[in-house]
This record gives structure tokens, C-alpha cells and sequence, in this order.
């Protein structure tokens, strides 16, 4: 899902640039207020489990292949708006350094795994989880059908922006400039495999993730307070 | 033990595993994701490579191309999986550090409201 350099035109990787930069400075304003320094740590250690579970491509069938993210767990933790941060400096470390997504598709990259991804999970896992206690199933279950939710999410968005480029640009012969599928190829290509694979890898990591946590220390889900022993919040 | 401490050893497990990401594709057949093929791939595709694309695909060169060095293009899956595991090193360094900058520059100091 990392689009590459060349993929997409002037006008819409600048629409996403666009887009992003007020989402940083609002997750900057945000996580400022919310995060305490103690969380520091568990900020970079979810981007760097996002940037290593995006090395883990899982192969399909039909020569292709492709990824989780991570990055509705990192929301579960520490919400949705330290996940922006957190995914947004792996994705642009995968940019910079090893040419994984390109460098003027960081914004649309970021817009897509970095914002459509967290907010819609975690805004599923918190209609799921509901007012159940920390240590409830319907924690973990939640959280991975966000995972599910979330990285579909981010698929079709990217889907979309492939989609869009043949009728935003193309020369005399017709011959388009940037990603030459329209939507009606775009949506099904991206769509199926995540749907079907990617979506389920995605689920199971956050998933099990968040089970573990429930079962070592809950404190560690957003929205618990820190006070928060085991048995109280089984309760 | 404590849960963040078994967390950053379940990372450092996560880095020496990950040339999995690389063996399995290369035994099952799972090539290039879609929507990430190098301009010679899309003019196989598609019988011609986009102009706009050849354009801008070309203007970054990134140091550690694929995770791998530069030129280790045809190399045996042990020599890429030994860059893999380097790359996953560097890249999980640069990460927590950068990280760790802003989490320190923009986190609430306990004890300190803000006014």
C-alpha cells in the first residue's frame, strides 16, 4: 500500500501534502496535551513495531503480496492521534531510506495508513468495546476488527487515489501519465486481497496484541487510567 | 519482568524474524504488491511506462533501496536476508529515535500542568 514515486500526479499528491499538514499540527497540539512523558517510550515503541510489521510481506496467490500495518494497535494504546505521529515517522523513514513509498507520496501515504487507518479502527474498536471493563473481550475483539476495518479502510483510500489518476491526467494518445488503472481495475486489484488476506493478518496482530496486554497489564490501553490495578479493572 | 520490557524484547524477536517477510515471497511466488512496480514492471504490464511516472520515480535514490544495499539486485536470499535484518536495525533506530525526540519534545511533564 506504500505508493511509489511516479504513481501519482502533481495535484493530488500535493492535495494530500495539503491535507496532512494541519492534521501534524493538530496531532502535535493534541498529543502534546495528552501525552504524559512516562509514554514517551511506548509512542516509539509503536512506530517501531509499525515499521517492522511492515516488513513482514505476506505472499498471495496471483504473484503478489503485500502487508499489516500496525497502526490501529499503536491507536488502541495510545490513540488515534499518537498513532498519526508515530505511523507517519515510520512511513516516512521506509520514504526516505529505503525508497518504500515515495517521497512526494508521503503525505498521500500518510493520509492513507496514518489517519484513515487509526481513526476509522479505533473509532470501531470504541463502538465495540463500549463501557465494557479493560479486561473485557470485547476489548480485544473490538481491536481487531478495527485492525480489519482500518487497514481496508487505508486500502481504499490508496485504491482511490490510483483510481482517480487516468482521468486527471493523460496525453494526445491517451497514454496516462501516472498509475494508468482506473477505478473500475484499481478498487477490485486493491480491495480483494485485503479484504480476503491482508485485512485477517492485520486482525490477528492487533488483536493478539491487545489480548496479551489485557492479560499483563491493561494500563497500558488508552483511556485507562494509570491507577488501574488488574483486579480493579476486571471488576 | 516488566510488560515494556517484554515488549521491546518481542520487537528485537519481530527484527531477527523478519526476513520471513522476504523468504516466504520469494518461495511462495509472491511478487512486487500491487500499485508498487518499478517502471520496467508497468511497461511489461501495461506495453509502455507512463511518462509522468518515468519522470518522478527516478528523482529519489533512496540509500538502502528495498531494504537492501544498493546493487544487491540479483543476490541469494541470504545475503538479502542479512541486509533485511540490518536494514529492520537502522530503520527501528532512526524510528525510536526520532520518536522519542518528538514523544520528549511534546509530552506533559507529570507534576507540571499546563497552564
Amino acid at each position: 500500500m506504500h505508493i511509489p514515486d511516479g504513481y501519482l500526479g502533481p495535484q493530488t499528491y500535493g492535495a494530500a501534502y495539503a491535507v496532512m499538514a494541519p492534521v501534524w499540527a493538530v496531532a502535535s497540539r493534541i498529543v502534546s496535551r495528552t501525552l504524559r512523558s512516562r509514554q514517551a517510550p511506548m509512542l516509539a515503541l509503536g512506530a517501531a513495531f509499525t515499521f517492522v510489521i511492515m516488513m513482514f510481506n505476506v505472499p498471495i496467490p496471483g504473484g503478489s503480496s503485500g502487508h499489516a500495518v500496525g497502526a490501529v494497535l499503536v491507536a488502541v494504546l495510545l490513540g488515534p492521534w499518537a498513532a498519526c505521529i508515530a505511523v507517519s515517522v515510520a512511513l516516512i523513514v521506509q520514504a526516505l531510506l529505503f525508497g518504500d513509498g515515495g517521497v512526494t507520496c508521503i503525505g498521500a501515504n500518510c493520509l492513507n495508513m496514518a489517519v484513515i487507518m487509526p481513526f476509522v479502527g479505533y473509532a470501531v474498536y470504541r463502538l465495540f468495546a463500549g463501557r465494557s471493563a479493560a479486561t473485557s473481550s470485547r476489548r480485544w475483539l473490538g481491536a481487531a476488527i478495527g485492525g480489519y476495518l482500518g487497514l481496508n479502510a487505508a486500502a481504499l483510500a490508496a485504491a482511490f487515489e490510483f483510481g482517480v489518476q487516468p482521468m486527471l491526467a493523460h496525453d494526445a494518445a491517451g497514454h496516462a501519465l501516472y498509475a494508468p488503472y482506473s477505478l473500475a481495475v484499481a478498487i477490485p486489484a486493491m480491495m480483494l486481497p485485503h479484504l480476503l488476506i491482508f485485512g485477517f493478518a492485520e486482525a490477528t496482530v492487533t488483536g493478539m496484541v491487545v489480548a496479551y496486554l489485557q492479560r499483563t497489564d491493561v494500563t497500558l490501553l488508552h483511556g485507562v487510567p494509570a491507577g488501574a490495578s488488574k483486579n480493579e479493572a476486571a471488576v | 519482568m516488566k510488560t515494556s520490557t517484554k515488549l521491546w524484547i518481542g520487537l528485537l524477536a519481530l527484527i531477527l524474524l523478519s526476513p520471513l517477510g522476504l523468504i516466504l515471497p520469494a518461495w511462495l511466488g509472491g511478487g512486487t504488491a500491487w500499485g508498487e512496480w518499478s517502471a520496467q514492471e508497468i511497461h511489461k504490464l501495461i506495453g509502455y511506462a507512463p511518462s509522468g511516472m518515468t519522470r518522478l520515480a527516478g528523482r529519489w535514490r533512496a540509500p538502502l533501496p528495498d531494504y537492501a544495499l544498493n546493487g544487491q539486485d540479483g543476490a541469494g536470499l541470504r545475503t538479502l536476508s542479512l541486509s533485511y535484518i540490518m536494514s529492520a536495525v537502522v530503520g527501528v533506530a532512526l524510528v525510536v529515535g526520532i520518536t522519542m525526540l518528538i514523544g520528549r519534545l511534546l509530552a506533559r511533564r507529570e507534576g507540571h500542568h499546563a497552564s
